[in-house]
This record gives structure tokens, sequence and C-alpha cells, in this order.
């Protein structure tokens, strides 16, 4: 890589996905984490009991997204030949960890009436 | 446990932090300003280098009169052709429309050229027209010369064993027709390259480790007896990368033969004829790859541009190795496969060649000297089985020049590096055609 500046991720990520699917991703991620803050600050406090869920939901989220990039690319775990192929694959594991998490907390917290 | 309450954020502040996070992303990085011009620019040739410079040059150049003449109506995205001939990828994974790439504001001849005169400063087209030019760039690409193999013509590839993934989306899914029933069915395979210099020295091994890889999943270990003929002593130009394929080839039980180059075939009794130094040698096969030898289109020697101590026979542009500026002939430019330098006939090559051609043309309009140099840089992600890859990138000595030292290692085996490969190559090369990367 020779410039590996943000319009050339962006332009790449572009590539990758289509511009509007892309986008799209992008803006989906957008409103999500906008609504978790929201929720957050809205309610000026974490509840536990939502919070237990979305951690419940955490592994499978992880499971998930490797099973996901793995079906997408042609790979299986007796590929990973390498320290740094360990890290990708926790890196997408926590990345699908942390998205389940936020979702299904924010969904709990927009779409649920809990009792206080 | 509620820590929030003490969060003192009123939902206008959260708003206008969330207005002030936009407005910082919506701010692109300033661009250099756009040089007013009236230079006539021919460019030979829209495949990868031509399309990426030719991108590059409209958001440069104000007034320029750019012209670019190609005849083929597909793009293709070579890179793609060794997933698709081990059925990996669909045909159309490597296939696109020339003008789905061309920017606004140029001239596209869909012609080919017939000659160059480079005292006159014109280019002869197809048709008989005459452009002339101030600047000239050469990207044509390479001709295939697949007459070369005696017995050997396109419409076999796909049938009696034998594949050719080079000459095109169309053989790349054929080649792997004739390869699949070989990793269904095992027997001898065997997997050559050319001895001219040739696009992406990667991809004939590429091949043998991906249709090995298959084959031993397919059928099951101890069916297929591999083969691998060089063209020299070598199995890869770079001699540390050469000694790890052969460490590799071992791993894999692929059997090397040094300085067997391909010269006839006989379909019918699937044997297969080398010459190596001490006289011919005959294979028998039941899978063959075959890879002609490579050299420029006709019009580059017909035209005086070619090396004519070097490469002979092959016709490679004769160029600066650093600039890619023609050494007879200051106002010409060549670069991608058409370049005659030791290294780098692949879209890598090209991405570091682009700014530097880039760089000297737009100096020369300006009546000036370019600073920026190609350092031979090529790039291979060696893929050794499906969903490993090994990042090889290297220059003109032979050095690795690592894009990820310490992160992603040159040399090992990745998963990291067939997913750049399998995911983020296509869409690196597609935003360089974009003149974006």
């Amino acid at each position: 890589m020779e410039q590996l500046t943000l319009e050339t991720m962006i332009a790449v990520f572009e590539e990758i996905f289509g511009r509007a699917l892309f986008w799209g991703m992008v803006a989906v991620a957008v409103v999500v984490t906008v609504a978790y803050l929201y929720v957050l600050i809205r309610d000026r406090e974490m509840s536990m009991k939502k919070f237990l869920l979305a951690q419940l939901s955490m592994p499978f989220g992880a499971i998930a997204a490797v099973l996901f990039v793995q079906a997408m690319t042609n790979s299986h775990f007796r590929d990973l030949g390498g320290p740094i192929d360990v890290v990708v694959l926790l890196g997408v594991a926590a990345m699908g960890a942390a998205g389940a998490a936020i979702l299904v907390y924010t969904a709990q917290s927009l779409f649920r009436k809990t009792p206080d | 446990m509620n820590q929030f309450n003490e969060l003192s954020a009123s939902r206008r502040g959260f708003l206008g932090l969330v207005a002030g996070g936009l407005a910082i992303a919506a701010t692109t990085p300033a661009k250099a300003a756009r040089i007013k011009t009236k230079a006539k620019i021919v460019m030979i040739g829209a495949g990868a280098a031509g399309t990426a410079l030719v991108n590059r040059l409209v958001d440069r150049l104000d007034g320029a009169e750019i012209t670019i003449l190609d005849p083929r109506v597909d793009h293709l995205y070579q890179p793609g052709l060794t997933l698709v001939a081990a059925g990996l990828k669909p045909a159309e994974y490597t296939q696109s429309k020339t003008t789905d790439w061309l920017p606004k504001g140029i001239t596209h001849f869909p012609e080919a050229v017939a000659a160059v005169d480079p005292t006159a400063k014109t280019v002869s087209t197809a048709s008989g027209q005459t452009l002339s030019y101030d600047f000239l760039i050469l990207a044509p690409g390479l001709v295939l010369d697949h007459d070369a193999i005696e017995g050997f013509s396109l419409d076999l590839i796909g049938t009696n064993g034998i594949g050719a993934l080079y000459a095109g989306p169309d053989a790349a899914a054929r080649t792997w027709t004739a390869a699949q029933k070989f990793t269904e069915e095992g027997g001898v395979g065997i997997f050559t390259r050319p001895i001219t210099e040739m696009k992406c020295a990667g991809a004939p091994l590429k091949h043998a480790f991906l249709i090995d890889d298959i084959a031993k999943r397919t059928a099951g270990p101890g069916k297929h007896d591999m083969h691998y003929a060089a063209h020299d002593h070598t199995l890869f130009g770079v001699p540390i990368v050469s000694e790890k394929v052969r460490m590799l080839f071992l791993d894999r039980g692929i059997t090397p033969h040094y300085s067997h180059v391909l010269k006839a075939i006989e379909p019918g009794a699937k044997r297969a004829t080398f010459a190596t130094p001490a006289g011919d040698v005959e294979m028998p096969y039941d899978y063959l790859h075959v890879i002609p030898p490579q050299r420029a289109p006709d019009f580059v020697r017909e035209s005086g541009l070619s090396w004519v101590d070097k490469w002979v026979g092959q016709d490679w542009a004769e160029v600066n190795m650093q600039t890619l500026r023609h050494l007879r002939f200051p106002e010409i430019f060549a670069l991608g496969d058409v370049a005659g330098v030791p290294k780098g006939k692949t879209a890598a090559s090209v991405k570091f060649q682009v700014p530097v051609v880039e760089d000297h043309l737009v100096a020369a309009i300006q009546g000036n000297e370019g600073t920026a140099t190609y350092g031979g840089y090529t790039s291979c992600p060696m893929i050794t089985r499906v969903g490993r890859a090994m990042l090889v990138e290297f220059d003109y000595n032979n050095n690795l020049v690592p894009s990820f030292p310490g992160i992603i290692a040159p040399l090992e085996e990745l998963w990291i590096s067939w997913l750049m490969k399998e995911v983020a190559l296509k869409a690196t090369y597609n935003a360089m055609l974009r003149g974006k990367a």
C-alpha cells in the first residue's frame, strides 16, 4: 500500500460492498450508536437488567460474525497461520459481540417497557 | 452502578455533539491546484495502467486534450483469473466495461494502434486516422503468444486436460473445468511457465498450489502426482521467495523440474514436450497448465520504441527503470506490462508506477523535471492453498519490502494475506482505477 489514507480506505470499502450498501451499513451503525448514546443519556443510567440480556447476546454475535466472515471468504479455522490471524479472528469476534450487545441493549431500551 | 446519573448532558448538547461530529467527517482533505495547459496527450491502452493514470490526470490538468485509444470493450480484473481457474469465483468476477472506468472530458477512441511515429509525434490507428501528440503514454499491455506452443490452440482449453488461465475470463473458467476433473479423478498434473518475462510470475505457482490443495481435499491425498516445470534454475525471480516456494513444494509433494520450457503438446496422447539443456524431454500428463511466451504488441517494435539489446524478441519499451520515461524520446512514457523494466508486470506495480509517470508528465508540461521514482515495487499475494497466502512484496534489488512489517510476515502462510487477496484486493484495484489509491 502506498497511500493508506482515510480517503483510500473509504474508497476501498465502497468497492468491497458497493457504494450504497457500504454507506447504508455506515448509516445503520451510526443510527444504532446514536440511539444507544441517546437512551443512555435519556435514561441517565445503565439498566443492568437490560445489560444482562445484552451480555448474553454477545457470544452469539461473536460466533455469527466469525462464521459470516469465513463463509464470505472461503475460509476455515484451519487457515489460521500466525499470531496476526488470531488477532484478526478475535477482532472480528469482538466486533460481532460488541455490535450484538449494543443492538440488543438499544432495542430493549427503545421498544420494551421495563418496570423501574 | 448509576454513574450516568452524574452526567449533566442535555439532549440539545447531545445533538450538538452529533452535528459537530458529522461536520468533521464531511471535511475532505484539500487537493493540489489544477494546472492549466493545452497539452495534447495520447494514451495507448485503457487497461489497469492507462485507466488509473487518466483518472489522475483529469484531476491534475485543466484544459489538456487527452485521447485514450483502446479497442477492448471489456476491462479485465486480471488478478482474479487465478481464483476463477480454481472454481472460487465466476468468470464475471473479472469482467467490467472499459468505458465504466473512464472519466468525462476525455476522448475515447475504441481503436487499435497501427503505428507510432516518435519523430513526427503522431499515432496512426487501425482505421487509418492520425493523431498528433505532445506527450504519449504507452500502456497497451502485452501479447500472449499461444502459437509459440506447438499443438496448442485456444479452443483446446478445458478439453483433454488442458488449462490456460491467462487467456481471459472464459478461458479461466474452462481451465477450471479441466482442473476440476483432474482434482476428482487424480493422475499426473504438470504446471508450466514461459521463458519470457511474464505477467505476475506468482500466478503459475498459485495455480499449482490451489489445484494441489483442492485435489487433496476432493479425491484425497496420494491420488495426484504434481509437477512444476520452471523455466530456469529457480522457482521465483526473488531468491528468498524461491527458497520458500521450494520448501513449500517439498511439504506439499510437488516435484520441481528446473529448466523445463514447454514447447509442444499432443492433446490426443496427453503428452507434453519440454526444451531442456539436455535436449527435449517428453512428459505424460492428465492435467497440463499452459502459460504461453509473452511479448510487447508488434507496433512497439515496428515503431522503434523497443529495447534492441535487452529482452530480444520480447520487444518491451525502452524506458528508464526509475522514471519510466523513454530513453530516446522524452515525451514518451511506458507503464504496465509493456514497460521494459526488470520487474513489475502486476497491478500492484502499476499502482506504484502511475504516480511516478503522473509526476514526471505534469512536471514536463510545466517545463520542469519530476522527482518521483519507481523502485521496482511488485507485490504478489502468493496463494499457497485455499484460505492461506503469503504477502510477498519486493523491489528491483530482490529486497523484500513489506507494507506491514512486524504485523504481516512476508514469508509466512497467513489467513490475513488470503483475506487481502480475496476481499480487499479487487476493491483496492478498483479504487486504483478511479485514481483514488
